[in-house]
């Protein structure tokens, strides 16, 4: 009987539009894990180290989940990686958990990919006991994912830009309605920066305190390089070991999308190259 | 006699301030032996006492002299687990060669000794055929090393050859710390620490990369499956100025900007996934080895122009003179009694110049230093498109904020034994900068080597500073 091997990949589904469902084999990741964390990846020799959030966990089979969409030259060759495939480096359960408690009521937001890490956090928060509702949003039907998970533990209210399911519009959009309607005691919001820094808005709006979960360059994902750093309350804060989940209404959301498009022309020099040799090869 | 160190060969300015490789060309065999006549094998051998791993130093110079290099680097690897890499960035002019004897004869320069050192290392790596035996592993104790760089290696390297069986765990996907995500290539390549890591290996320290001590491991697990602990993390977290436009795009942590470049292999972007943005004018804020290293990878990088921007003299710099002389012989330009005060951005973020203020140097403050003092109304601004802070490190809270009962210092290091490493944790020791504070290769080292002995005297009963 052969065994796994270690950063395995044991399951491999397509999701949605650019969107991939991993399984991959890491005993202590798995068992280590909490909701909130994140695994820092590195393909091959020459790759880069990418932060990935860990969507979900099977300490048992020593597995767990992540959920990536494809936007650039790495998150594409992982896209390209086949089941029994494995990835050269993983490192984590790194950065600090969700603070799960019992708050009451609790809206959850999330959008894109972001979807993926609220799935656990979600999960954690229904154990223990708080009654939630998720809004989960995309540009049309067709990038939507995990929502029959999110049913089985929530209500669920989807957004779409074109209407194609649910409501036509934006997250805040669903926000605004739900937060008129009935009264939440803490919301999360997960997913592009922007959206989050809108949602963060719309929360202060009617006074509910919201968690976020940023997703900053990042090198070594253990608080020696600084460049994930983001300003929080005026503060330096490091989003590796200080977050990667922080108070929406405490960062400085214009600072980090600047941040965020640091290495844009040296990310598309580097997608084009690739996709111009994978071309090449086919 | 002579009286001046025999000279080592080098790349020359011009070429080598656009390439990667090493500076220092190293000694022929010729020049070595040459060098090693200069040894008066004096009876004191003071130069020993400045060695914080105490080589036998008259020792190994006397076999090269002779004509014995085997035997020569026998010597000094009993001593010291990296010679090749101690060769190479050990700041002997304050260490081993300030004692020197023949250094302090008037107008005479001290023995090259760190070159030596180097010499018969390199020479060993290419004639010698090694024939490691896995020490390992022959005593029933087990022993976890916490962290990869001169202290984990040394302890992990000494407790494999006393028998125990050792376990280092790396956060990284490479051993070596700062010796491969911080010191550039052009002072040491990468391949030099591969062999010495290889020989660790080879002694039968196991090696678990891409493992966070806290996280991937918890510390209970640690604690309860080994009979003692090496931490030696090192300082591992950058500072910042703090200064308004501090998070700018373009305002790096020397950490950060070594690190893509050294360990991650930026300045082979884009064949390595690794980007840096490279800038046409840079600042290093700081004057130590890293803001060395960082002007002049910058300069390598294809910078125009780099500026290192230190708020004290040359006299008070913390660099290395041999560093510095390379620095300056390469173009890099010092701005001395300069003190950033903010760095100025353009509406998308980047940073596009830095406002500055002179400073004067006034008695001295705590540290002995002069303290320096901005003059007022002397602000100006200097264009720059990169900055780098080198401006110092504290401890990394990874580990430590997971760790129980761990007593740690007013400045956030770990408190440790100076003379043993034991910590205020049972069976736990600590060396290195996670201790000190950042300080040299070869303290770290010197500190794994002590606790290496410490641990092996608590292993085998004979002395147990826990027992109440």
């Amino acid at each position: 009987m052969g065994g796994t091997a270690l950063n395995e990949i044991v399951k491999k589904v397509k999701i949605a539009e650019d969107v991939f469902d991993f399984w991959i084999h890491s005993p202590s990741v798995s068992k280590e894990a909490r909701p909130g964390q994140f695994v820092v990846i590195r393909l091959h020799e020459k790759g880069e180290r990418i932060p990935l959030t860990v969507a979900d966990t099977k300490p048992e089979e020593g597995l767990f989940r992540m959920v990536v969409k494809v936007v650039g030259k790495t998150t594409h060759e992982l896209s390209l990686k086949k089941e029994g495939d494995t990835i050269l480096d993983v490192v984590g359960p790194l950065g600090n958990p969700s603070e799960i408690e019992n708050y009451g009521n609790v809206l959850l937001v999330g959008g894109g990919v972001g979807i993926a890490t609220l799935y656990p956090i979600a999960k954690a928060l229904k154990e223990a006991g708080n009654n939630i509702t998720t809004v989960l949003g995309a540009r049309t039907k067709d990038y939507l994912i995990m929502v029959d998970e999110f049913k089985e533990i929530s209500d669920v209210l989807l957004v779409t830009d074109d209407g194609s399911a649910g409501m036509k519009g934006v997250v805040t959009d669903a926000m605004d309605k739900l937060f008129r309607e009935r009264k939440f005691d803490i919301c999360w919001a997960v997913g592009p920066t922007i959206m989050m820094k809108f949602c963060t808005l719309k929360a202060r709006e009617f006074g509910v305190p919201i968690w976020v979960s940023l997703n900053p360059i990042m090198v070594d994902g253990t608080g020696m390089c600084g460049a994930c750093r983001v300003t929080v309350s005026g503060q330096i804060k490091f989003a590796c070991v200080d977050g990667p989940e922080f108070r929406g209404e405490e960062v400085d959301w214009d600072e980090l999308l600047k941040r965020l498009a640091q290495y844009r022309e040296q990310e598309k020099i580097s997608y084009e190259r690739f996709l111009k040799t994978a071309g090449e090869s086919e | 006699m002579k009286n001046r160190k025999t000279p080592m060969k080098e790349q020359s300015p011009e070429s080598r301030r656009r390439n990667f490789e090493e500076v220092a060309l190293g000694y022929t065999l010729e020049e070595a032996l040459e060098e090693a006549q200069r040894c008066l094998q004096c009876p004191t051998h003071p130069c020993v006492s400045g060695c914080p791993v105490e080589i036998d130093i008259p020792g190994f110079i006397r076999k090269l002299r002779d004509g014995k290099l085997e035997e020569s680097y026998r010597i000094l690897k009993s001593y010291n687990n990296l010679p090749a890499v101690c060769g190479r960035v050990c700041p002997q002019e304050v260490q081993c060669e300030s004692r020197c004897v023949v250094g302090k004869m008037k107008d005479s320069e001290p023995v090259a000794i760190g070159r030596l050192e180097r010499f018969v290392a390199d020479w060993a790596a290419e004639n010698l055929e090694e024939d490691v035996k896995p020490l390992a592993g022959s005593k029933k104790e087990k022993v976890a090393v916490v962290g990869s760089g001169p202290a984990g290696l040394t302890a992990a390297a000494d407790l494999a050859k006393m028998g125990y069986h050792v376990d280092i765990f790396e956060a990284f996907h490479k051993p070596g710390g700062v010796l491969v995500y911080g010191i550039p290539e052009f002072r040491l390549p990468k391949r030099i620490v591969e062999r010495e890591v290889s020989y660790i290996r080879k002694l039968g320290v196991n090696f678990h990369l891409n493992t966070v001590v806290g996280k991937t491991v918890k510390v209970k697990e640690l604690l309860s499956e080994y009979d003692a602990v090496f931490i030696g993390t090192g300082a591992g977290t950058p500072k910042f100025m703090g200064i308004p436009g501090t998070n700018l795009n373009g305002v790096y942590s020397a950490n950060e900007f070594l690190t893509r470049v050294n360990l991650m292999k930026a300045y082979l972007f884009p064949e390595y996934d690794t980007p840096i943005r490279v800038g046409k004018k840079v600042a290093v804020i700081g004057a130590g080895n890293t803001a060395m290293d960082a002007a002049r990878s910058a300069l390598r990088l294809g910078a125009e122009k780099v500026y290192i921007v230190y708020r004290r003299t040359e006299r008070e710099m913390p660099a290395r003179r041999e560093e510095y002389h390379h620095a300056l012989e390469e173009g890099i330009e010092f701005l001395w009694l300069t003190l950033p005060i903010r760095y100025i951005g353009d509406a998308n973020g980047n940073v596009e110049a830095m406002e500055c203020v002179r400073m004067e140097l006034k008695e001295a403050d705590g540290s002995g230093r002069p303290r320096p003092v901005p003059i007022e109304g002397s602000n100006f601004v200097l264009e720059v498109d990169m900055v780098i802070e080198a401006i110092g490190q504290g401890p990394n809270r990874v580990l430590l904020s997971e760790f129980p009962g761990l007593e740690l210092n007013e400045r956030g290091y770990i408190k440790a034994d100076e003379d043993t490493g034991a910590t205020s944790v049972k069976g736990v020791f600590a060396g290195g900068d996670i201790v000190t504070g950042a300080a040299t290769v070869i303290k770290a080292m010197g500190a794994g080597k002590k606790a290496a002995q410490f641990i092996h005297s608590y292993l085998t009963g004979e002395w147990n500073p826990w027992q109440k």
